[in-house]
């Protein structure tokens, strides 16, 4: 571990704050359930006075949507792209984890609670995860009753599989696309209530700003992409369900849309950010090809349950055609070292020891160049091998074309490579982010009636994510928990009625507008993406799996003067009054560079390595990443300090009770 | 590579539209076709011309959203998504003409964006299984026979991308409103609404401005996802039978 910052240019400390929503002195198990029966409660009849707007309609928002819709609510649902049904849910490929043991394999609610809590490295909070794998079996029991057709098995009844980090096998999918067939399952009870008239949708409008009045979020202000009109939005309670920030990287598995300017906005009113640092490197993504590349494609971690990973063991066979490679020069090294889980490690495991392979220089794949920190440049080859020569060997070709084939295909569309006769190559990239904004155990954020679901929240993952959880916790909130807790909220009713012409509203369009206008009028000389390129690379060298002090310092300083030129020099072409993407782009990625200044901060701050995040200062004689529960146990919420000046650090301790804290270990 | 591209540009609904014309060099046969555009506009930013307005989002074939008309045919001629084409399928120096779908129920936004709202309409008309959030019995309880199941699964399959609009003659959407009544026709949950539920979303379907299937079949020849043309065939066995069932009746 490196010495204490001791003066602190980076940031300030505020006080800790805690979760005060999760009755306290329950046993895990009672949590919830106690929770929900001291919610307050809103009568049918009231409930059609109120209004919600939510933010989002992947599985988190959707299912929201629909939720609320169906509970009698007036619901106001946004996204950015032209249908719901397109959110970056629909992409996830591999599964949904729930406690059904019907594998008979001693699982239960406990040991996926268990699970997920290790896996995050300890630093999710323990009543929030224990609530999401106790509803995760109600979710699978919802999605069939709406027709998502999962797997299933001769006998008619469901089938599951198993995923990294587990030893059971509590993974429910839809071939390799999960979260397409659970999304449009969302979608469909959304659209059923739009019918119905509990939901209004409002396709292609991008939240770019949040009101708060009297210290309570009341609505939003929404730029309409057909034609740029600014817009005021109210209602007595908002929620963003608005997704994950990886594009800060800018090449990511993210849909190119996903951004974090809702949460951002929010943060910049007074929203605690959570954990900003923690972000999960997915390690079975299709390698990098080149400069031009807008982003990167996830291969199921489902294949590591048939793939063998491996690299040569010499370097000088790293060129050759791998089936000239004779079995004793291989190296399946998560095999060798992790003989318990082989190849289904944790993805942060996974990822890091495939980045350690390549820096042997045992990677395999075409050479790219590298520089440096001094500045030297040197030929890596960025890639692994996954391979499914013996599953094909031992199952055929059709089993595996069965249980793979979209994925397979998918792979050879890319790479113009055929997978079934050469190992696939592959490399970790961005993912997921499990950092968010701050919110309590009812999922509610720092600011009062701002409610903050699914990735866009920090609270159930910690420093890293098991394989099909990240699905099974946007239904979660969806479906079960923000249904039940935002109603304690609403039960204040009836509130304030708010005049268009209020000052707050007022405040929240004009600057939505005056950024807008200012980003038109710099007329400068570069593209809005080759800022994003920039600072992609500067996020992905120092602040992406391997960290320094050094290096986050670096960063900072890089992104403060890019922020600097962007506001100087960009680009936009066009004007507001229209369908204009590149306007679009710019007021995200002026977001991200905010963010990623963030992100590097907090991740200085936290001088350990724990999940995704890896200090190279803080790592066991074996190299592998170690905790520092003395110091680190806490989740870091940051508040914004005003323009020009630090942010603060509040830490919220987290408390252990129901599971003792480990060094996490896989072998 | 060096390509000549034949881009629709058109200022917005109103407004007339027409093909221009732009060479770009420096194309790598590793880029997706949209990674092309990426390119393009890059390029018209530099010179201070608009970029080309496209939709698109996650860039692996599955959202649905991007969808262009390359040489005549949607999406580009081997049955994947535009973002899934890559520039290997060309060949250097070749001329490629590039449009929005064309469909009166899909207005140009702007160049080559179209609105498919149309198709959320047709789903919002009965394309679901009405099953309240809580109230759903344990999920064994309903066992499904795998060939069902697979078939309900082969036409969930369906990304809602729109390219059978804009490769039928009659800008039909009956693809994919095949797809969706197939899906939830094949499982026992979508028994107690599959006549309503047929008759509603066709007369949707209709009311949009969709035209009628003529079995051409072009349809399934451009479909990303593979959705046979014996949807269409079950949507119509579901449809003549809905007349014989009292909850067809609307």
């Amino acid at each position: 571990m490196t010495d204490t910052i001791t003066t602190n240019q980076f940031w300030a400390v505020g006080e800790e704050i805690e979760d005060t929503k999760a009755p306290k002195g329950v046993d895990i198990d009672k949590v919830w359930k106690t929770r929900q029966f001291q919610a307050r409660l809103v009568n049918p009849a009231n409930r059609r006075k109120l209004s919600v707007i939510i933010v989002g309609t992947g599985l988190a928002g959707g299912a929201a949507a629909a939720t609320l819709g169906e509970a009698g609510y007036n619901v106001l649902n946004f996204c950015y792209q032209d249908s719901p049904r397109r959110a970056h849910s629909i992409a996830a490929q591999g599964g949904i984890n729930a406690a059904k043991n019907y594998r008979n394999d001693n699982d239960s609610t406990f040991r996926l609670f268990y699970d997920t809590v290790k896996g995050g490295d300890y630093r999710a909070r323990e009543t929030n995860v224990y609530r999401l794998a106790e509803v995760s079996a109600k979710i699978i029991d919802h999605c069939v009753a709406q027709g998502v057709p999962f797997a299933r098995e001769y006998g008619g009844l469901l089938d599951t599989r198993s995923f990294g980090g587990v030893q059971v096998q509590r993974t429910f999918y839809a071939r390799g696309q999960t979260g397409q067939q659970l999304l449009i399952g969302a979608y469909q009870q959304l659209e059923r209530q739009v019918a119905a008239g509990t939901v209004k949708m409002y396709t292609r409008h991008e939240m770019v700003e949040l009101i708060v009045v009297d210290g309570k979020a009341r609505g939003i202000v929404t730029r309409n992409m057909i034609n740029g009109k600014v817009e005021t939005w109210t209602a007595d309670a908002v929620v963003l369900a608005t997704g994950g920030y990886g594009n800060v990287f800018f090449l990511s598995t993210n849909a190119m849309g996903c951004n974090v300017t809702a949460t951002w906005r929010a943060h910049r009113k007074g929203a605690y950010f959570g954990n900003p640092c923690f972000t999960q490197i997915h390690p079975t993504c299709i390698p990098v090809h080149g400069e031009t590349q807008s982003k990167l494609t996830l291969m199921s971690e489902s294949l590591r349950n048939d793939g063998r990973i491996w690299v040569p063991k010499k370097a000088e066979d790293c060129g050759k055609d791998p089936r000239q490679i004779p079995e004793e020069d291989r190296d399946y090294y998560l095999e060798r070292i992790y003989p318990a889980f082989g190849n289904l490690v944790p993805h942060d495991i996974a990822s890091r020891q495939a980045k350690k392979v390549c820096d042997e220089g045992r990677g395999v794949g075409p050479a790219v160049v590298e520089v440096d920190e001094d500045g030297t440049e040197r030929l890596v080859r960025r890639g692994v091998y996954l391979d499914f020569s013996d599953a094909i060997n031992r199952l055929g070709q059709k089993a595996v074309e069965n249980k793979y084939g979209n994925l397979f295909d998918m792979y050879a569309q890319i790479t113009g490579e055929n997978p079934y006769e050469v190992p696939m190559r592959i490399y970790p990239a961005v993912h997921y982010t499990m950092g968010g904004l701050w919110v309590d155990y009812d999922l509610q954020s720092s600011i009062p009636g701002l409610y903050v679901t699914g990735e866009a929240n920090f609270s159930d993952h910690g420093a890293n994510r098991l394989g099909a959880s990240a699905l099974m916790q946007g239904l979660a909130d969806g479906y079960f928990v923000l249904s039940n807790t935002i109603n304690d909220y609403l039960a204040d009713a009836p509130f304030d009625k708010l005049p268009e012409d209020h000052p707050a509203v007022a405040e929240a369009r004009d600057s939505a507008q005056a950024r807008i206008d200012k980003l038109l009028s710099i007329q400068g000389t570069r593209s809005v993406d080759s800022y994003h390129k920039e600072l992609g690379h500067i996020m992905w060298e120092y602040c992406g799996m391997e960290r320094t002090e050094e290096g986050l310092k670096k960063a900072i300083g890089l992104i403060q003067n890019l922020r600097e030129d962007y506001w100087s020099n960009v680009r936009v072409t066009g004007k507001n009054e229209d369908f204009n993407q590149a306007l679009e782009r710019a007021g995200r990625v002026a977001d991200f560079m905010e963010l990623g200044e963030l992100m590097c901060v907090d991740a200085l701050h936290r001088r350990e390595s724990c999940g995704g995040h890896f200090r190279a200062e803080s790592q066991t004689p074996e190299g592998e990443a170690l905790r520092h529960d003395d110091e680190f146990l806490y989740v870091a919420a940051w508040e914004w300090n005003g323009e020009g000046n630090v942010p603060v650090l509040h830490r919220e301790p987290l408390n252990y009770k129901a599971i003792e804290l480990k060094q996490r270990s896989y072998k | 590579m060096k390509l000549k591209l034949r881009i629709w540009r058109q200022a917005g609904p109103e407004a007339a539209g027409r093909m221009v014309e732009y060479d770009l060099d420096g194309v790598s046969e590793d880029m997706s076709f949209l990674e092309m555009l990426d390119l393009l506009n890059e390029n018209l930013t530099e010179r201070n011309e608009e970029p080309v307005a496209f939709d698109h989002d996650c860039r692996e074939g599955i959202c649905g959203m991007c969808g262009v008309v390359i040489n005549g045919i949607a999406h580009g001629g081997s049955a994947t998504t535009t973002c899934q084409l890559h520039m290997r399928s060309f060949s250097d120096g070749a001329t490629i003409d590039i449009e929005p779908w064309r469909a009166g129920a899909f207005p140009v936004i702007k160049d080559l964006a179209v609105d498919r709202n149309a198709f959320d309409r047709i789903i919002a008309a009965g394309g679901f299984i009405s099953s309240n959030t809580g109230s759903a019995p344990e999920a064994h309880s309903t066992p499904v026979p795998k060939r069902e199941a697979d078939r309900a699964f082969d036409n969930a399959t369906c990304i809602g991308c729109g390219a059978c609009v804009a490769a039928c003659p009659n800008s039909s959407a009956m693809l994919f409103t095949a797809a969706k009544i197939t899906h939830l026709a094949m499982l026992p949950q979508g028994q107690p609404e599959r006549y309503r539920r047929v008759k509603s979303m066709v007369a949707q379907h209709d009311e949009e401005g969709f035209g009628n299937c003529t079995n051409i079949g072009e349809c399934a020849a451009v479909c990303p996802k593979g959705i046979p043309l014996e949807s269409i065939a079950q949507l119509n066995r579901d449809l003549i039978a809905s007349l014989f069932k009292a909850d067809g009746k609307q």
